[in-house]
């Protein structure tokens, strides 16, 4: 169990500052030229402190994964700036990104398109060690079933294929593979959303686990709000390119300030028909909106159940701090 | 007489490599106006399941090889060809995981959906058209006069799995099965696909058969769960018994694992350990004993069979134990506050 919920840690070891990552549209078969750009990160600022982890959810689309890839600089943001300790990482180029890249890992969602299938698993856990040019030979070696053992796996494994395990043991590879370079931020993509239920638990223990031992501190992307609940210290709520709230997240959970949460987390089931048959669930009309062109105003009005006049033609509601951290983006929360 | 009445049903796939054991000797029934969850993890039959009992096993390499699947009076596995056709997308319908694999996209959703009603209800063009409009506004399509021209890609996925409901519906069934119809959707989105089939149920009088890896969602759903395990039914009960006293090591394992959104603790999870047996080596004894906790010698040479628990007629366990799952819920639960 960490700690960093009730002993707040202020350290901020990730800054974000209206980063914007805007895909350009493009028509036309020999002349192509830009008609229109995705909004997918649409100016979102937050910090990740120094040892907790932040869960990001929201629905499909609404620019999570985009969000991970530019802050480690896997996407280059179209806008806003993005500091790691003292280092500002879209001003970074060449060997000294690189360099910022090894405190940074990203483990994808899909373990099984993320391992080479024609790689073993010593290959594949050591290659970022030879990349990095930090141990080569028995050293490497020890260090690989150094890392197997630390995520659980047998490191008589190492002469063995991707497709010889489970998902679940596919995951442990993943991750073995991002903390061998001693990373100290991690983006979790969606790091258990392929595997069984059953299995979920044994991955979200293990990065619990190598989180208290190693002090790694977590952006972890998810759109199960339970999962999100059980492991994150903060949470921030996304919502078309748009980070709509974050807190604690007890206060999240507990008293979310934005109707868009509000929806969110009423939309997700408990495992208890007692305390389902009593529940009121807020349903959502319609579907989210292009990024392509988001809706004036409040970007949730064409959905929010409880929207004003305004919400259409005032400007953009402000993210900004309802007291205690908690921030929100909505005109009806002061 | 329940409505559909499965017995002993065996489906195997012969491949190259060996025989799955895809699902064996499930049985289980759905009354009328049921909604029964069937919830399990990937691979462990669910699907094959229900194909089975609409005859939609890839044949070969599937092979139904035992049971009986007893609908209305009559043997679904003893039908011809074209009976079993005329009574899918007809008396019973089934809706899948992805609509984009069951639309077809170069068609128009008038087209499909027009097709299988008049084929099924001997309607004319025109009255098959309205009857189509009214399905797809009763499902909630706005516009749907408008929108019956669209083709499927230019429906988002919320309201292609909407159409696919529609579809289901054309020819009200009595049984609907619905196979993950939610998986692929977001939460919002899934809370509005489950109101409207609970609100359809209720219209149509139909029965429901949902399938899911999601036990959370069936609380709000079902009136009956049948949890699957290596193509086995291993329990079997009613709603508020399942999730209030689970008798099977697995069901209380699941419960055990999953992060409740309405509990706050960060403790540890509680993982079921291991993984699900290669159905293509089919274990001896009880499919779940290499994972359980609450093995016993019997465990690994004789399989037990589906059988009620002493007190309770509607609740059954394949299980030589049955452990005390409302107790051990209980232990867990005052151990974390
Ligand atoms: N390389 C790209 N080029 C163009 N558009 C992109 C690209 N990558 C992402 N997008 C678009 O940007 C938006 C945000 O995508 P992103 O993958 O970040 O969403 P997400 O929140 O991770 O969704 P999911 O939960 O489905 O993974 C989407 O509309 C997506 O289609
Ligand atoms: N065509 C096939 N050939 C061989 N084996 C098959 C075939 N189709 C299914 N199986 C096997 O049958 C078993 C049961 O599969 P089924 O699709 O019913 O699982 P499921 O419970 O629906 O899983 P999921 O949640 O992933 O949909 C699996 O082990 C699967 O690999
Ligand atoms: S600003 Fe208006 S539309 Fe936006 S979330 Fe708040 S109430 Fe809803
Ligand atoms: S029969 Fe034995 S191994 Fe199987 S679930 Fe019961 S106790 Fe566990
Ligand atoms: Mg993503
Ligand atoms: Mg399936």
């Amino acid at each position: 169990m960490t700690t960093t919920a009730t002993t707040p840690q202020t350290q901020t070891l990730v800054r974000i500052e209206d980063l914007q990552v805007h895909f350009p549209v493009m028509q036309g078969l020999i002349f192509q030229r830009q008609v229109g750009s995705i909004k997918a990160v649409d100016g979102i600022t937050f910090d990740v402190r120094q040892g907790e982890t932040l869960g990001l959810v929201g629905e499909s689309g609404c620019g999570k994964s985009t969000t991970g890839k530019a802050i480690l600089q896997l996407e280059r943001p179209t806008g806003g700036k993005v500091y790691f300790e003292e280092t500002e990482l879209t001003a970074a180029k060449g060997e000294s990104l690189r360099q910022q890249r090894r405190e940074m890992q990203m483990i994808f969602q899909d373990p099984y398109a993320s391992l080479n299938p024609r790689m073993t698993v010593g290959s594949i856990v050591g290659e970022p060690l030879e990349v990095h040019g930090l141990a080569t030979g028995k050293e490497k070696r020890d260090r690989v079933a150094e890392l197997l053992h630390i995520v659980g796996l047998n490191p008589k494994f190492i002469t063995r294929y991707p497709h010889e395990f489970s998902g679940g043991q596919r995951q442990r590879i993943v991750i073995a593979r991002a903390l061998a370079v001693n990373p100290k931020f991690i983006v979790a993509d969606e790091p258990i959303a392929a595997l069984d239920v059953s299995i979920q638990a044994q991955v979200v223990n293990l990065m619990q686990k190598l989180q208290d031992e190693l002090g790694l501190t977590y952006l972890f992307i998810a759109h199960d709000l339970s999962v999100v609940r059980h492991i994150s210290d903060r949470v921030a709520v996304m919502y078309l390119g748009k980070v709509v709230e974050l807190a604690d997240r007890v206060a999240l959970y507990e008293n979310p300030l934005h109707p868009y949460t509000q929806a969110l987390l009423s939309a997700v089931p408990i495992p208890d028909p007692t305390i389902e048959a009593k529940r009121e669930r807020i349903i959502l009309e319609g579907d989210v909106p292009s990024p392509t062109n988001p809706p004036q105003g409040c970007r949730f009005h064409t959905r929010c159940p409880v929207a004003i006049e305004a919400c259409r033609y005032a400007p953009e509601p402000e993210f900004k701090d309802a007291g205690d951290g908690h921030f929100v983006a909505c005109h009806l929360v002061h | 007489m329940p409505l559909l009445d499965v017995k002993h049903l065996q489906t195997r796939f012969y491949t190259g490599e060996g025989v799955v054991h895809a699902v064996n000797d499930v049985s289980f029934h759905v009354n009328d106006q049921e909604t029964v969850g069937i919830v399990g993890e990937s691979g462990s039959g669910k699907s094959m399941t229900m194909l089975s009992v609409m005859r939609l096993i890839p044949q070969p390499p599937g092979k139904i090889t035992q049971g009986e699947v007893m609908f209305e009076g009559q043997d679904l596995l003893q039908l011809s060809l074209p009976a079993i056709r005329r009574l899918r997308g007809n008396r019973i319908s089934m809706i899948f995981q992805d609509p984009m694999t069951s639309l077809n996209p170069v068609l128009t959703v008038e087209k499909q959906l027009t097709e299988s009603i008049r084929v099924h209800m001997k309607l004319d063009k025109v009255a098959a058209r309205d009857r189509a409009i009214e399905l797809l506004e009763h499902v909630g399509i706005p516009a749907a006069r408008d929108r019956i021209r669209n083709y499927p890609h230019q429906f988002s996925g919320g309201m292609r799995q909407r159409v696919m409901i529609a579809m289901g519906l054309a020819c009200d069934p009595k049984l609907l099965i619905a196979d993950e119809p939610t998986t692929a959707l977001d939460v919002t989105i899934q809370a509005q696909i489950v109101e409207l089939v609970k609100r359809l149920k209720e219209e149509l009088n139909m029965a429901v058969i949902w399938i899911t890896h999601d036990l959370s969602l069936l609380a709000s759903l079902a009136d009956r769960i049948l949890v699957m395990y290596a193509g086995q039914i291993v329990e079997s009960a009613p709603l508020d018994q399942l999730y209030a006293n689970p008798r099977h090591p697995y069901t209380l394992g699941l419960l055990q694992s999953i992060p409740r959104l309405d509990e706050a603790q960060k403790a540890e999870l509680k993982p079921v350990d291991g993984m699900p047996p290669d159905l293509m080596d089919y274990p001896q004894g009880c499919p779940f004993a290499a994972r359980c906790p609450y093995v016993i010698d019997r465990c690994h040479t004789e399989d037990p069979t589906l059988e009620p628990v002493s007190d309770r007629p509607n609740h059954a366990v394949a299980c030589w134990v049955k452990p005390n799952g409302a107790a051990v819920l209980e232990t867990a639960r005052a151990i974390a506050h």
